[in-house]
Order: C-alpha cells, then structure tokens, then sequence
C-alpha cells in the first residue's frame, strides 16, 4: 500500500483503550482518506442510530484524518470530521499545519475518537508511544498559553523517550479554546495560532470528550509513493504554477476585505443587511501597515496566503493574527460594522484566543447586533453590553460569553440557527428571518445576490451537503468544479488554495502515481465521489436528535438572499425564485436525487448503497 | 583551504514562510525521500509565526570537530561544511554538546549525527527557498574576518529574538519565556 502509513489510531477516551486500525484496501479505495473515509466510518458505526446520536454525547466519533495526499502536494491540510453539532450531518472541515505530517511520521493515517474522557485530558503521540494525558493545568486557558505548556512539556518528554537526540523540534498539536471546552456549536479545532478547522464545530465535539488537545510527534519519513519520480515531478510542476499566483502570495484572501464589499457587492455587512461598502480604510494597503510583512506558511506550501499580523502598537497592542484573512475581515469586521484594520486584527485575536470559529462565531455576534439595533435584545439582555455596531470592544466582550457560555453567551453559543430559535421562543417573535445560514452552518462570507462573487450560484449552498460551507459549495455542473471536486480535495487531503492552475484530471493521475492505484475522473465522479455525496446527503437529512431538515424546504437560501440587495452598484437585485427552483430540481437529477432531493433507491443501489435505501425508507424519507 | 570557494549560508529569519520546502529539499537529497526529521535544515516553530530555519553555522574553529573524539567529524576543504562519517560516529553527542547553536541531531533511525554538508557547495535547502522567492536563505561567499560562531545560537534563542522584532518586546516575552 503506497501513500498511506498503513494504520489508524484508533482511541476510546471512556475505556482509555488504545488500538490500531485497518481498512482494507476496498474502502481506501473507494473513499481514499480524509472526508471520503470519516464519512464512510460515521456510517458504518453509527448510521443504523444516526438520528438519535448527539454530536455533542459520548458517542459520537471525532476523526482526524490525512489523505494519500498529505506530505506530497503542494499545502498540506488535516481533515476534521464527525457527525457536526451545526447541520447534524458530516462535514470534512480541513485545517492547514504540519499536523498530518507528524501523524504520517508517526506511522498513522488518522485517529478516531470514541468516547469521553473522565476528565480534561490530551492525547500525547510521539511515533508508537501513545498516552491519554492530564489536561487539568490548561482546561480553561486560551490559545497562547495552552500552546505555551504543551510545547515545552512535550519537548521534554520527548527528550526523555530519545535522551541523546539533541535539539527536538517542537510537536504539532491540535487543540481547542474555551469555546471548545464549554461544548460550543461555534467553537473550532485549531492549530499554531489562527489556523482552525472551524466548519462544521468541531471544536464542541473535543471540548465534549473532555479532550483539550492532540500532540504528535512523528520521527520516521513520510510514507513512500508508488511512483515518487513522477509524483515530485508533477509536485514540483503545481508549486510552479502557484509561484505564478504573484497576487495571491502577496496578499492572501486579505484584499478581500475591500474588493467583495465595493467591487462585488458579496460581502456581509451589518448582519448580511448589505452587501456593499466602500470603505477606503479597508483597503489591503491599509492592513498592510500592521503587518510584519511575514508570509505565514505550512509545510510544503508554495503559495503561503496567510499573512501574520501583529499589532506592536496602540490600545490592542500584543494581538498576534492572521491577515486577517477574508472570512474574518468580514464576519469579524465588516458585517460587525467594523471598518477599520486595527480593531478587526483585534477581534480577531479574541476570537482565536477563545477557539471560535471565526465565522461561526462571527455570525452570531453580527445577529444579535441586529437584534439589539432592532430592540430585541435589549442592554439588560446582554448584561449590560451596549452592542452597537462597530463597537469592537462590546463584540469582543460578547465574544467572551459565547465562548464560556456565561447568561446571554449561553444562547449565541448554540450558533446562529439554534440561538435565533431559541431567542424567538423567549421573545415571542419569529427572529429566523434575520439569520444567513444554511443546515444550522452560518454560510461563508461570498453571497450569491449580486451574482459577481466567485460563489454565484443561487444553489451554491442551498443544495451543498456542507451546508454554508463556501469551500464546499455546489454548482452545476456537478463535476470538475462542483461539489464533487470538494470532495476529492477534502479526501485526498489538500488545500484548495494550492490549486487554482490544476485540473482534476491531474489530481487524479497524481493520486495514481501516489497510490499505484488505478482511478478514472469517470469512475471518480460517477461513483466513488457521488457514494460520497449520497451518504453525506442521507446522513443530512436524517439528522437529529435536535434538529431534522426538511427535504426541499430546507434546501433553501436564507430569507435575507431573497430581499433585494439595498445599496451599492448592484442595488436592488437579487434572486429569482423561478430560476432557483429549475437550478435545484436540475441539481437533483444531477446528484441522482429524487424531486425532494432525497437519494433515489435506484441511485443507491447502482453505488453498492443499500442499507443507505433501507434506512430512509425506514425513516420514511423514500417510500 | 583556498576561502575564494567556500560558501555560506546567510539566514533571514524574519523573512522565512515557515513552508518547509527546504526540509523537503534537503531529505530528497540526503535520504531520497521526504523526511523532516532527518532533515539537515529544521524549522524550528517553539511559537506560532516565529519559523526559525536552524543549520550548521560552519564556526571558524569548528567546535564540534574539536569535541569529536571518535574523529567521525571533519571540515570538507572545499566548502567549509562539517562532513560526518556515519560509520565512526558512536553518537556519544559530544559535538551537540560543543557547538553553541546545539544545531547536530541524530538521524531519527540510525545511531549517527547529522550535520548540513553544504550539498557540496550547492545547497538544495537555499534553491527551494529562492524558487519561493522567500530569501529567507541566502548562499554568499564565506567571508574573510567575519565570525560565523557568533551567530551561531540554540532554537530557543534565535526565536526570543525574532518574536521580538514580529511581535515587539512585551509580547514575545509572553509567548516564548
């Protein structure tokens, strides 16, 4: 087997039981890592009972899983993935580090995760060596300082276990925020600083086993390939088409925080109330001043769009930061009413302080302004904070109580759907209207209404199986380019950032000098990637315990896409049902889905897929 | 030694990516496959953002060459860089030990150190890193008069001070110490 270390780690935190786990080559195969494998896993143990499973209980599964990808392409990315405390169905949410390096070092593919710990603890690897440990000394303690104690004690432990090693470098580690531990539905898995796996909330489902952090150390090399001549060759071909990318290695999504405000008409503002600013100050340039000018990279990447921020000066001065990178420079900036570079790396900073998703929990602080503005929530509601818009000290404080969960802080933590449900029962009032979220994930910062966005399609989250996912987003057609295209991404395990020049069908003869295993972008799109979308479907609509979709009904775009974008060069426009309803009915087809969308029993079975048939006609979702 | 050849390896820390391809670089060539461990060159990451590449500093007097008593350690008169002769080396680490960056480590699966041999002049650490346009490492001509030693420092060290120029003083006192 070549490109895989050959096992998993398999942990119960409940039994403290420690094993190694085999998949036969069938299901490498046909789901190959990543988000293609967590999914087939998540099935296969929990799909009989999916909707009575909370992701948040002990017996839901956290997968941390590499792809035969991991150390060889261009960017390399970790997958997180489990049954999502936000859609209630499967997300591969992928973060970038050197994370899937060590654990391929180590000799492991990926670790999965049952169970719950008894008390705080963290998961030390160091190659074979495996140990539960005590997390109690950083149980509560934000990004800096946790990676501060863990760094260092594991170094030296690490020296204990290789004594005349000399210098050891540093572990890579995945940890979680306050936001995690207080079992948050916005919190992320995070690496370095900034670096999060934050769809998806993840984050909750660690801080639920009681698990603070993932350290691993690998010594060995990183798997061999089949055909390594021709896999560095084309490795070295991809990293040259990126040098190429001179904008984006520049800037990094960073200059978004203008451009999809004043030229595209396509970013949050105020709530989603607008899509449109001009705001001069927001401009790259600007952020550019608060740089270090540092490219901030991970291993093996060519392109290096993060940027680091640090602010050495003024009021927020000691913020460390990315860019920030485009989705922050919206949800926590623009759509808070915050323009202005100092006070986004700000809050930033606090957001990845705590282990927020920045979007996520960008989100929900933008909701409840609206709601304050709007009187709903009042000053008492939210303990005294005066939350208007571009008060970035309010939104850092409500930030605090969502991550801790403390009085208002208890209900935002639930995630923009859930808080906005539960918020409308306590007022009275339907307050979903105000919320821009697809399948309970608050949807990326590119919307559709202008139609200028790279996202444009009126389906793009509407129909994807990563709900507000926007780098999983769907369009038509299916294939090169669409939903199925994420899915080998997220499943080979690389950043798609690293691959704006290359084609899937490149990917795909990497993939075979990787593996030495043969794959056709047929036979990837019409079976293997489509098997992959069924059962992420399915597990979606089944759902569960707390919330459930509704076929159709919920396939669709927030209320807010539907009003008629208020201001700007592209004012007044906005979706049209008609055409939107064609585009879906079409998506359907396209994904073998009956007209609700459900998988057709034919489509099932033509995949292999018919337990996925008997389990929704047992729910009654197919007759 | 005619100096006229020698070559060295000139570090900018602050401009360094933290992309590694230099580890990848230097293990397809010392061990053909792609090993960061066994890697010459490490980029040392004790604090996010702060990526220090961390290689042989080719001191003047060679410390670890003095300190080496199996004499598996000699200087390549043609570059300047440390040669290794695994089959002396006893990995007794006296040379981690003598050298003021305590840059040699073992290699992770055999029991001999490794140390940056320059790649014979050629270093592929410091092509991966100009193709990136990074500039983090430099190749210049070793210089007359200039004391490489005193640039020579330990990981932890070199981080303190670059968290200090990226972060300011007061920060990178909260996150590195």
């Amino acid at each position: 087997m070549r490109g895989y270390a050959g096992k998993f780690l398999e942990i119960d935190l409940s039994s403290r039981n420690v094993k190694d786990t085999k998949f036969s080559d069938k299901i490498l195969k046909d789901y190959i890592g990543g988000r293609g494998l967590a999914t087939e896993v998540l099935w296969d143990r929990l799909g009989k009972k999916w909707e009575t499973v909370d992701p948040l209980g002990p017996e839901s599964i956290l997968l941390v899983l590499t792809g035969p990808f991991t150390g060889y392409f261009p960017g390399t990315k970790v997958c997180i993935s489990g049954k999502s405390p936000q859609s209630n169905g499967v997300i591969g949410s992928t973060v970038a580090g050197e994370f899937g390096i060590d654990l391929k070092c180590a000799g492991y593919d990926g670790v999965i995760i049952t169970g719950k710990a008894e008390k705080p603890s963290y998961i030390f690897i160091c190659d074979s060596q495996i140990e539960i440990k005590d997390a109690s000394p950083i149980w509560g303690k934000k990004a800096r300082e946790t990676l501060r104690f863990l760094v260092t004690k594991s170094i030296k432990e690490i020296k204990d276990i290789r004594p005349s090693y000399g210098e050891v470098k540093e572990p890579s580690i995945l940890y979680i925020g306050p936001a995690g531990e207080n079992r948050t539905r916005v919190a992320a898995v995070v690496a370095k600083y900034a670096h999060g796996a934050g769809y998806g909330g993840y984050g909750g489902v660690m801080g639920a086993k009681n698990l603070k952090a993932i350290v691993a150390k690998g010594f060995g090399p990183v798997p061999d390939v089949y055909d390594q001549k021709k896999v560095l060759d084309m490795a070295q071909r991809f990293c040259e088409s990126n040098f190429e990318i001179v904008n984006f290695r520049r800037w990094g999504t960073g200059g978004g925080g203008y451009f999809f405000g004043a030229e595209t008409s396509s970013e949050p503002v105020r709530n989603w109330q607008s899509e449109w600013h001009d705001m001069e100050g927001y401009k790259r340039e600007e952020f550019d001043k608060y740089w270090v000018k540092k490219s901030w990279g991970d291993f093996g990447c060519p392109t290096t769009c993060l940027k680091l921020a640090a602010l050495k000066t003024g009021r927020f001065r000691g913020a460390i930061c990315d860019n920030p990178d485009y989705e922050l420079e919206a949800y926590l900036g623009t759509n808070l009413g915050i323009f202005t570079p100092e006070e986004n790396i700000y809050l930033s900073y606090v957001s990845n302080e705590l282990g927020l998703c920045g979007i996520q929990g960008g989100a929900v602080l933008g909701l409840a302004a609206e709601l304050y503005e709007k009187g709903i929530l009042t000053k008492k509601d939210l303990d005294g904070i005066e939350l208007e818009w571009g008060n970035v000290e309010a939104f850092a404080a409500l930030a605090e109580k969502v991550a801790c969960r403390k009085g208002i802080g208890d209900v935002l933590a639930e995630g923009v759907y859930r808080a906005a449900l539960k918020l409308g029962q306590m007022k009275g009032v339907d307050l979903l209207k105000y919320v821009v979220h697809e399948k309970g994930v608050a949807i990326g910062a590119h919307g559709v209404r202008s139609g200028k966005d790279f996202i444009s399609e009126d389906i793009a989250y509407a129909c994807s199986v990563q709900g507000g996912d926007h780098t999983s987003s769907a369009s038509l057609p299916l294939d090169e380019g669409g939903e199925l295209s994420s899915i080998m991404a997220d499943s080979a395990v690389f950043c798609i950032f690293t691959t704006f020049e290359i084609e899937d069908d490149e990917k795909i003869e990497f993939y075979e000098a990787i593996t030495g295993w043969k794959l056709t972008e047929k036979k990837w799109y019409e079976e293997k990637a489509l098997r992959i979308l069924q059962l992420q479907r399915a597990m979606l609509l089944l759902g569960g315990p707390d919330v459930k979709w509704r076929p159709k009904v919920d396939d669709d775009n927030p209320p807010r896409f539907w009003e008629p974008l208020p201001s700007g060069p592209h004012k007044g426009k906005t979706l049209d049902r008609k055409k939107f309803e064609a585009s879906r009915l079409e998506y359907f087809e396209a994904a073998g889905w009956n007209e609700n969308g459900v998988p057709k029993p034919d489509t099932l079975r033509k995949l292999g897929l018919e337990d996925v048939e008997a389990k929704l006609k047992d729910v009654a979702l197919i007759e | 030694m005619s100096r006229e050849k020698l070559v060295w390896i000139q570090r900018n820390y602050e401009n360094c990516s933290g992309c590694r391809r230099c580890e990848i670089a230097c293990t397809l060539h010392h061990e053909e496959r792609i090993w960061p461990e066994a890697s010459r060159i490490r980029i040392f990451m004790i604090v996010p953002g702060v990526e220090i590449p961390h290689l042989c500093f080719q001191c003047e007097d060679y410390p670890c060459v003095e300190a080496c008593s199996p004499g598996a350690l000699s200087v390549n008169t043609q570059t300047g860089a440390v040669n290794v002769d695994a089959s002396k080396c006893t990995a007794c680490s006296l040379c981690i030990e003598a050298c003021p960056g305590s840059v040699p480590h073992l290699h992770p699966e055999g029991n001999y150190i490794v140390i940056c041999d320059l790649c014979d002049g050629k270093p592929k650490c410091v092509k991966a890193c100009q193709e990136g346009g990074w500039n983090a490492l430099i190749l210049i001509p070793r210089g007359k008069g200039v004391s490489y030693k005193t640039l020579a420092k330990t990981p932890q060290k070199l981080t303190r001070e670059a968290a200090k120029e990226i972060f300011g003083e007061e920060t990178a006192k909260e996150v590195t110490d």
